[in-house]
């Protein structure tokens, strides 16, 4: 490696501080250090501990992206530190740079933090593979490459947790799964081995736990430092839960259908329907907000409401082209 | 300045829940000498829903209105964060893959339709940013929103996935610290507010299956704009207006605090700077007191 290229700056590092053995509420200490454009986050975590504070603690082990221990947050960003070059980072987000746990909440030293809700989550899906093992198996149980390929990208999580504690729902909703426990959820329910498959898909159409209450906010999609794209295996296990017959009819799944329906009559969506249909008799607790926004003139009514043109194309194609049933 | 010319999908909201929000997109078009040609063919784009229950249909509606958007030979200027996530979304599928597109375009071939990929898909925000640019929309201003504090709320169909957002325009935008609306709300003479929920989630998306997590997503966002001593929002998503306006109640007693500011469409704060009047801005459409004009 040639070393004339090396670049140094000055970086101001605003750092999280807390131990909950002494602390009573966290704090920041700021360190202003060079930064060369070879160094990764984790070496800015290692120069502070080894030269600056031997206190500070973090979760460190392989330093290549695969044990997932040293996910923390940067400037809000969710960052795998031994991934990340610390000129990127300054790139986005200039010279200076806050460092702290996943989750404030969590905390328990420093980067530290309690991890206990990630793992039951991770436990609660059955993370593993559910099949009756002939004991005396006449061949091999193939799976094809593109049998395989429906799976490899989820089955590249580290557990780093980077997703889960991206994700505004887990913060607000003690029972979600969250993100990284649905990518692990579709990597079992993916694989043609898997026996639980149902079973499996029950839990993650409950409301409240399950993903129904994803917020489609892409935050875990843009955390994971490992393309796995957690709310793409949320999208493909919605559909596989209409697919399977698993989704019976709530407010989430008819609101899901409810957009079809409109589409077919209208081209476009008809908002007060899809409430309507979405929530059955529940609609009255809508009412008051509804007759506000009535009064001021942002609401449709039914007999009003307008069409696509060319409907009949659009409806030409809802027919030709569905390929799901409720 | 020459004249710019787009394709406009309006998407849904605009022609019911927040009219206001077309009234201020043609408004400003009109003050920035943009000609839109609305696609009165186009349909529901899905709204992130549909595709959880039929993918491929969702990909066949959203190839079709861009391929309208193609027939003209224009660009397909957005005004919804969703709507551009999910015609965004279809085009970056169709365009990567090429069997896919051959699947939808065989569906499309039933109506005399071809999606070819040939037309950009951008949100208005960024289009106006990235065509017209700061500088000058900061000349065409000329009531300068100087004696306010806006928070700009990004929205999330905007920024993320940041990948398939920065392909279509020039603006790149770091999804965890976001410029753009800021930028423009330096342009229109305001004061931008920086606050920790600016980039993100309002709770939309869950409004009927949880509410609780809705509401507190949206306490949570004016809370935050209101602590940054906001004296308005502004967004470029009216399903995130339709939360910060017409929800502030259910939001207020989710958090524990009573929460509510003006909150502005980006077309209406911008039509606001360059001299509209509030009747062309629909500002009597709102919920929340609009009691600064």
């Amino acid at each position: 490696m040639s070393t004339h290229n090396i670049t140094t700056q000055k970086v101001n590092f605003k750092v999280f501080r807390f131990n909950a053995d002494v602390d009573y509420l966290p704090y920041y200490e700021t360190y202003t250090m060079e930064v060369t454009s070879e160094e990764v986050v984790l070496d800015i975590l290692n120069r502070i501990k080894w030269d600056l504070d031997g206190s500070f603690s973090y979760r460190r082990s392989c330093r290549h992206g695969i044990c997932g221990a040293c996910a923390i947050n940067l400037n809000g960003r969710a960052t795998l530190a031994c991934k990340e070059n610390m000129n990127d980072m300054i790139e986005l987000f200039g010279n200076e740079i806050t460092l702290e746990p996943q989750s404030i909440k969590r905390a328990v030293k420093d980067m530290i933090i309690d991890k206990a809700d990630f793992w039951q989550k991770h436990d609660a899906i059955k993370p593993y593979l559910i099949s009756d093992v002939d004991e005396h198996p006449e061949h091999e149980h193939i799976v094809s490459p593109e049998e395989a390929e429906e799976l490899n990208e989820a089955d590249l999580c580290i557990q780093c947790g980077a997703c889960h504690y991206a994700c505004p729902v887990v913060q607000i909703n003690d029972e979600f799964f969250g993100p990284a426990a649905f990518a692990k959820a579709y990597r079992f329910e993916a694989d043609v081995r898997d026996d639980a498959h149902t079973e499996r898909l029950l839990e993650l159409h409950k409301e409240g736990q399950g993903l129904w209450d994803c917020v489609k906010c892409f935050e875990c999609a843009e955390a994971c430092p490992k393309d796995v794209n957690p709310i793409d295996k949320i999208t493909k296990l919605h559909q596989m839960l209409f697919r399977e017959g698993v989704a019976t009819s709530n407010v989430a799944t008819r609101h899901a259908v409810g957009f079809k329906n409109s589409i077919a009559k209208h081209g476009m969506l008809d908002e007060g329907t899809l409430v309507l249909y979405s929530e059955g008799p529940s609609i009255i607790k809508h009412i008051p907000v509804a007759l506000q926004m009535f009064r001021k003139g942002k609401i449709v009514l039914p007999w009003n409401m307008p069409k696509s043109d060319n409907l009949d194309e659009i409806q030409k194609l809802v027919k030709s082209s569905s390929t799901a049933k409720f | 300045m020459k004249k710019l010319k787009y394709a406009l999908f309006t998407g849904c909201t605009a022609k019911q829940s927040t009219p206001e929000q077309m009234m201020s997109t043609l408004a400003v078009a009109k003050k920035l000498n943009i000609e839109l040609i609305e696609l009165t063919e186009a349909s529901c784009c899905g709204a992130s829903h549909l595709q959880d229950y039929d993918d491929f249909l969702s990909l066949v509606l959203n190839a079709r209105n861009i391929a309208y958007a193609e027939k003209h030979d224009l660009t397909m200027v957005t005004i919804c964060n969703t709507c551009q996530l999910n015609t965004a979304m279809t085009k970056h599928r169709l365009d990567n893959n090429a069997d896919l597109k051959a699947r939808v375009n065989e569906k499309l071939a039933e109506v005399g339709l071809e999606y070819k990929g040939t037309s950009n898909v951008i949100h208005f925000l960024y289009a106006i940013i990235d065509d017209i640019g700061l500088d000058k929309i900061k000349e065409m201003v000329v009531t300068p929103l100087s004696q306010f504090n806006i928070a700009p709320f990004y929205g999330c169909h905007n920024i993320r996935p940041s990948e398939l957002q920065n392909e279509s325009h020039k603006t790149k935008e770091n999804p965890y610290n976001p410029t753009s609306l800021d930028d423009l709300i330096i342009a229109c003479g305001g004061m931008n507010v920086d606050y920790d929920e600016k980039n993100k989630c309002c709770g939309f998306h869950v409004e009927l299956q949880a509410p609780k997590t809705a509401s507190i997503l949206t306490g949570n966002a004016i809370a935050g704009a209101m602590d940054g001593n906001a004296d308005m929002m502004v967004t470029p998503c009216p399903l995130c207006h339709l939360k910060l306006d017409t929800q502030t109640k259910h939001a207020s007693e989710a958090i524990g605090r009573e929460v509510e500011l003006p909150v502005l469409h980006m077309q209406q704060m911008l039509g606001l700077a360059l001299g509209c009047s509030s009747d062309e801005l629909g500002l009597k459409h709102h919920l929340s007191k609009v009691n600064f004009v």
